[in-house]
């Protein structure tokens, strides 16, 4: 054990501090959350700026614009962008941590090379299609049916809580290809360019008032073929290689800010019973960064740890703790969300995380059957 | 950066994981230490690992061992010293007890309040009575009368020691989270209520679940200190200690509790050895600062702190 970074990564963060200051200086103003034609412009400049100095898809491979950077720099890129306040993926979310991963470890040389260079260069933006009205914690349920007809499936069907909806190019898009099948074995994942006819997107208002969700209604869309990932009716497998990946280090984002947040808000923590607690919610996020640490070295040597499946339900825990205790040391300035630093809108924003991207009530499922070995519950 | 066991690291760890599996089972464990236990720890080179050229991470594995095995006695007072060694922490105000008093010969005297510490040899303390009920039975404690204490400073610096203690207590704690983890999925599979394992229950899983969760944290926050100790360049010291043993006595105490509960009527009998975990952590949240001292230090050292 040594957290000890070799000279190499060394010298990669001190290049990376030195790019960062110079690029952060002329940075624009964050645009208002609500124009999202203004942020997409300016998170996709700054992945184009990111592309441009070499920092963008660290661990992607070099033949479509990555870096295949060793994972130590990832964390040294992610320590440091956090440190210096980069801007992070933003509506490139989908596209960097979700789809793309998918389409380098499942897709054809031809969809790696039409879709992988343009999301690093900040060109294409995506879009998630995955959980349905009926189908959430048991997403392998979904019903949007997809119809083969030639060289196209045609598809209908709707889909909830879209990540950039509104503004994505293309969609990762879960579709069921054979209702006979038993239920994790008839889905196919498609990506679906968003400029189809028979696509509607209908922004869906959450607690925050306004978000980077949608609904998408389908009616008979047709998909050409060649937009398959995987085999018809493999879905679910290549599904799975995105969850695990969402799992393992999609949420080292969001622990990125979590850990900016929570050194914010420390300022504002007098009463000792409330630095008490903000002490046990640091305690927590260390380690959790501890774990990334741990997850990262594992997965470099091949090893297939428990840490993995342990990250996002720590991670959305601890900051649910840490919102309530924002509202607690803030008193009556909660009573507008936009006062007092953004800390009322990331405890709104927060309820979400103990939900998105499995519960943490499924979470803890995943965990008791498939890492201790607990047997399922009948269903 | 390399943030996980060495394969020397892993070496050692079996290496002591048999050593405890094969020498102190817990039929001897429930006996309780004497100088039989010290003697083959301290020939097994436990207590001399960093004057034999072993880092802090490499004391944290084997400490983590040793809790797992739930071994007793005074082992991480003992840590670098030949006598058979407890400690005595004189800034608990009002508390006249001290653990293995009787069955030691060094007593190190600390006040944590003025950093500083001392090493009296038993025979110059008043030893009063040897409590009859103490709260964990492999834990005896004694009463002591403190007067006109005698002692020798401390090698090396307070602070050192202090970290220290922390660190190899929280890194037993690891290990009995650890194991109290283990034994509550092994339970959780055998045990049938309603024609099925209580494992299978969502309400049972979900224990097992956070159980395992804690005791990892844990672990890598534990290492990380240990690295830390090891090289003060790779992170804040201070700050790392007390993450560690703040979630290291909680994720032992948090598992004893949900160990107890998914044991259920089991979990209240004296014979299965959950409890012997239970208030053994309950006791080490007494040594080396509780979870409140740690969480109010390292609150310290952030924005707005005063440290």
């Amino acid at each position: 054990m040594d957290l000890r970074f070799s000279d190499d990564d060394e010298a990669f963060r001190a290049d990376l501090r030195a790019w960062l200051q110079t690029a952060l200086a002329d940075l624009a103003p964050q645009p208002d959350r609500d124009d999202w034609h203004a942020r997409r412009v300016w998170d996709t400049d700054w992945q184009r700026r990111l592309f441009d100095a070499g920092y963008a898809g660290l661990n992607w491979p070099k033949e479509y614009g990555g870096q295949a950077a060793p994972p130590s720099q990832q964390l040294v890129f992610l320590e440091e962008t956090t440190r210096a306040r980069a801007p992070y993926v933003g509506v490139n979310f989908v596209g960097l941590l979700h789809a793309g991963p998918t389409i380098v470890a499942e897709g054809t040389a031809a969809q790696k090379e039409a879709h992988l260079p343009k999301i690093l260069r900040g060109e294409e933006v995506w879009c998630q299609g995955f959980s349905e009205p009926g189908a959430g914690s048991d997403l392998a349920s979904l019903r949007t049916r997809a119809v083969r007809d030639g060289d196209h499936y045609v598809v209908t069907g709707q889909k909830i809580w879209c990540s950039y909806g509104q503004i994505g190019d293309f969609g990762e898009l879960l579709v069921r290809t054979d209702p006979d099948a038993p239920k994790h074995k008839g889905i196919t994942w498609l990506m679906l360019p968003m400029d189809l006819p028979g696509i509607e997107v209908r922004p869906l208002k959450t607690v925050l008032g306004s978000s980077e969700f949608a609904e998408l209604f389908l009616d008979e869309v047709r998909v050409p073929v060649e937009c398959r990932v995987g085999e018809e009716n493999d879905g679910w497998r290549v599904t799975n290689v995105t969850l695990a990946f969402e799992r393992g280090t999609a949420f080292v984002s969001d622990l990125v800010d979590a850990t900016r947040l929570v050194e914010d808000l420390a300022p504002y923590v007098t009463d000792p019973g409330h630095r008490r607690e903000l002490g046990h919610i640091a305690a927590d996020l260390d380690a959790i960064w501890a774990l990334t640490k741990r997850n990262v070295t594992q997965s470099a040597r091949g090893v297939a740890g428990r840490g993995p499946f342990m990250i996002k339900l720590a991670y959305s825990e601890v900051c649910q703790k840490m919102g309530e205790l924002a509202l607690k040391v803030l008193e009556r300035d909660i009573l507008t969300v936009d006062g007092e630093g953004p800390f009322v809108e990331e405890r709104l924003r927060s309820l979400a995380f103990t939900i998105a991207a499995g519960t943490s009530q499924i979470q803890r499922n995943i965990l008791g059957e498939r890492v201790l070995g607990l047997p399922r519950e009948p269903r | 950066m390399n943030f996980d066991l060495t394969d020397d690291q892993l070496a050692l760890r079996d290496g002591i994981r048999s050593l405890v599996e094969g020498r102190f089972p817990m039929d001897r464990v429930r006996g309780g230490f004497d100088r039989s236990v010290h003697a083959e720890l301290a020939e097994a080179g436990v207590f001399s690992l960093r004057a034999d050229g072993f880092s802090w991470a490499d004391a944290a594995v084997v400490y983590e061992e040793l809790g797992r095995g739930l071994v007793p006695g005074p082992l991480v007072w003992c840590f670098g010293r030949e006598r058979i060694t407890t400690g005595y922490d004189a800034s608990l105000a009002g508390s006249d007890l001290v653990e293995f008093l009787g069955l030691v010969d060094d007593v190190v005297v600390v006040d944590p309040r003025r950093s500083q510490g001392l090493v009296v040899p038993v025979e110059a303390l008043e030893v009063g009575e040897q409590a009859t009920w103490p709260l964990d039975p492999l834990t005896p404690v004694w009463r002591i009368q403190e007067h006109g204490v005698l002692g020798s400073p401390i090698d090396g610096s307070f602070a050192d020691l202090w970290d220290q203690g922390a660190l190899l207590t929280a890194a037993y704690c690891v290990g009995m989270a650890d194991r109290l983890a283990e034994m509550a999925v092994d339970y959780a599979q055998e045990r049938q209520q309603f024609d099925r394992p209580i494992g299978s229950f969502q309400a049972v899983k979900h224990l097992c679940a956070d159980m395992a969760v804690r005791a990892e944290l844990a672990r890598v926050a534990t290492q990380a200190a240990a690295c830390v100790l090891d090289d003060p360049t790779t992170g804040a010291r201070d700050r790392s200690l007390s993450g560690a043993k703040v979630l290291a006595g909680e994720a032992a105490i948090l598992n004893g509790r949900s160990a107890t509960q998914v044991y259920g009527g089991m979990g209240f009998t004296w014979e299965v050895d959950v409890h012997l975990f239970l208030k053994r952590a309950w006791v080490f949240e007494t040594q080396f600062g509780g979870a409140d001292h740690h969480a109010d230090a390292l609150a310290a050292t952030m924005p707005g702190g005063h440290s």
